[in-house]
């Protein structure tokens, strides 16, 4: 909470405070001095909100039209597109909804991942994050199951089978996941429930994520610590909630287009074959969002290594504040660990890409040499890196750049015209 | 509190331990029906055998069926497919396998169209061996349904099944 003490104006106010403080949490959020040189990419925690809010909105109402039955729920998903009023519209939205989240969740994540976010003394707002992200593709995933088309059927049987990998209890754990012998009516309808469940999950830990945020404040993009409030400081409303409102009506427009000019782009034209279970889609590929994942299982020639490299895939990321052994936050000022954020980048995009291709030939060497790189940057990398690397001089404080400071900085390049003209 | 007071567990540590252990016991039995009602139910067990009449399959020809909600494959095999299953040396197989307990009678294959690796059903008379091939993440299989080539682990899964007669099959 804020370091000063609020008082509410109104008698009411004062009554009510002192029983319930609620004003006070409100003044904190309304106050809570934010780092003034906060960029666009510091937008996406709120277009994530955004996001999660539209998704839980226009999923309770699919939820009072869609039937969870093996044999009643394609159908169901037709009626909601053609019966129901605005249905598919609804639909539309939730369905492309799924796609912007991860698309946002990203971009929040690379961002992070390029201003040194995840590091003390915010390691675990970064591992509830992690949590977030672990859960949405869950709940993303047991989504995709609920059309019961053809890549929703075999996307379950293939992601439920990687249980199977487990020595011993595997075939137990999945037929117990199943509830059968295969995926069935058992199986679609605990996804649906857990599909109806997870996203509050998710709202309790984004309300842990904000308040482990709110106790040491935002990073900022030169990642230097700053003392709050101070000259380095504008309180997050009115001046942080306006730049965030711009950021989601730009994110708004993209969401649009999507939902009103291609709203099946990013889905599979198989999944409007209804389930069938004696023929599986020549070719299987999960939603684009899950793809860098995809290509790693497929890029290890053994079963149980292949899942265990696609869960080590996101494990490396929750311990990443203790890989990463530099000091220095942002990656402004360390310009080796610059050019190895962008190979990652790159990375990821190629994993990206040979997940959504045939898992053979050369697109399975490309797959095998990017996740070989995936674990090097973080495993071998990160930790030498941190300890090897020159960085360039840090400024003192956020406003130090602009009025006179370090000459190396991109940012205090037009600091001689600006004296001359003072 | 002197020195042997901390060590010697006296009569409340008891009561305490006796407590916790009674406790969890409780816990877990409150929490077992809760976790195995997710396991398969009465009406999904009673779909625990199928019968099939194989008298229409040609030699060369495979039929699919269904049994607890995966397929089956049934494949009346060819005088060339049995020999070169039969051929293979035990020592070239990922997991080895012979072809006689496999298919107890040689004409006829009997398993589980499910590819072993993440659950897909392969295409028939394709892949490497020109029997089964894994489209999902490409496995080949031999003309005995054994993993010869790919990620899945092992072969695909003979069922327990039974001829009633030289006509039926009984699977389950």
């Amino acid at each position: 909470m804020s370091d000063h003490e609020y008082t509410p104006k109104s008698k009411v106010g004062k009554w009510f405070n002192d029983r319930l403080p609620l004003l006070t949490l409100a003044n904190h959020l309304t106050d809570y001095p934010t780092p003034k040189n906060l960029n666009y990419w510091w937008t996406f925690g709120g277009i994530l909100t955004f996001c999660l809010i539209t998704q839980i909105i226009t999923g309770i109402i699919l939820g009072m039209h869609y039937v969870a039955h093996a044999d009643l729920a394609f159908q169901s998903v037709e009626h909601i597109m053609r019966d129901v009023n605005y249905g598919w519209l609804i639909r539309y939205v939730h369905a492309n909804g799924a796609s912007m989240f991860f698309l946002a969740v990203y971009i929040h994540i690379f961002r992070s991942l390029y201003y040194g976010s995840y590091k003390s003394p915010r390691e675990v707002i970064w591992i509830i994050g992690m949590l977030i992200y672990f859960l949405m593709m869950a709940t993303a995933f047991m989504g995709y199951v609920l059309p019961w088309g053809q890549m929703s059927f075999w996307g379950a049987t293939v992601i439920t089978n990687l249980f199977s990998a487990i020595p011993l209890v595997g075939d137990s754990i999945t037929t117990w996941l199943w509830g059968g012998y295969s995926v069935d009516n058992p199986t679609l309808t605990r996804f649906f429930s857990l599909h109806y469940l997870f996203p509050f999950l998710i709202l309790g830990l984004v309300v842990l994520h904000i308040w482990a945020l709110h106790v040491p404040g935002n990073n900022n993009p030169i990642g230097i610590d700053i003392k709050k409030p101070s000259k380095d400081t504008v309180p997050f409303h009115p001046y942080i909630v306006i730049k965030d409102l711009f950021a989601l009506l730009i994110f708004l427009i993209i969401f649009a287009f999507f939902v009103f000019f291609s709203p099946n782009i990013l889905g599979h034209a198989d999944n409007y074959i209804e389930a069938n279970p004696l023929v599986t889609p020549a070719h299987i590929v999960p939603e684009w969002y899950l793809l860098p994942f995809y290509a790693i299982l497929r890029s290890v020639p053994d079963k149980l290594l292949g899942v265990i490299a696609m869960f080590a895939a996101i494990f490396v990321l929750v311990i990443l504040p203790w890989l990463d052994t530099s000091k220095v936050r942002s990656t402004v000022f360390r310009p080796i660990y610059k050019q190895f954020y962008w190979f990652l980048v790159a990375d990821v995009l190629i994993l990206g890409y040979v997940g959504a291709m045939p898992a053979e030939g050369l697109y399975l060497l490309i797959a095998r040499v990017a996740t070989a790189y995936y674990f090097a940057h973080f495993l071998i990398i990160l930790p030498f890196l941190g300890m090897k690397e020159k960085t360039t001089p840090l400024p003192l404080s956020i406003t130090e750049p602009v009025l006179g400071g370090s000459a190396d900085m991109a940012m205090a390049k037009n600091n001689t015209d600006f004296k001359e003209k003072l | 509190m002197s020195e042997s007071d901390k060590k010697k567990p006296n009569r409340r540590d008891f009561i305490l331990t006796a407590t916790t252990a009674a406790g969890a016991v409780g816990v877990g039995a409150a929490v077992w029906p809760l976790v195995d009602q997710m396991n398969p139910d009465a009406s999904v067990k009673a779909l625990a055998s199928t019968e099939v009449d194989i008298s229409s399959v040609q030699p060369g020809q495979s039929i699919t069926v269904i049994w607890r909600g995966k397929p089956v494959f049934i494949k009346r095999r060819t005088q060339d497919e049995i020999d070169s299953a039969r051929a293979v040396d035990l020592s070239e197989l990922k997991h080895p396998e012979k072809d006689e307990d496999r298919a107890v009678n040689p004409e006829w294959l009997v398993m589980l169209g499910v590819c072993t690796h993440l659950g897909c059903v392969p295409l028939t008379n394709k892949g490497d061996y020109n029997a089964w091939f894994c489209p999902c993440h490409g496995s080949h299989y031999d003309t005995s349904g054994r993993i010869r080539k790919g990620p899945a682990p092992t072969n695909m899964e003979v069922p327990k099944y039974e001829f009633v007669n030289s006509n039926t099959i009984k699977i389950g």
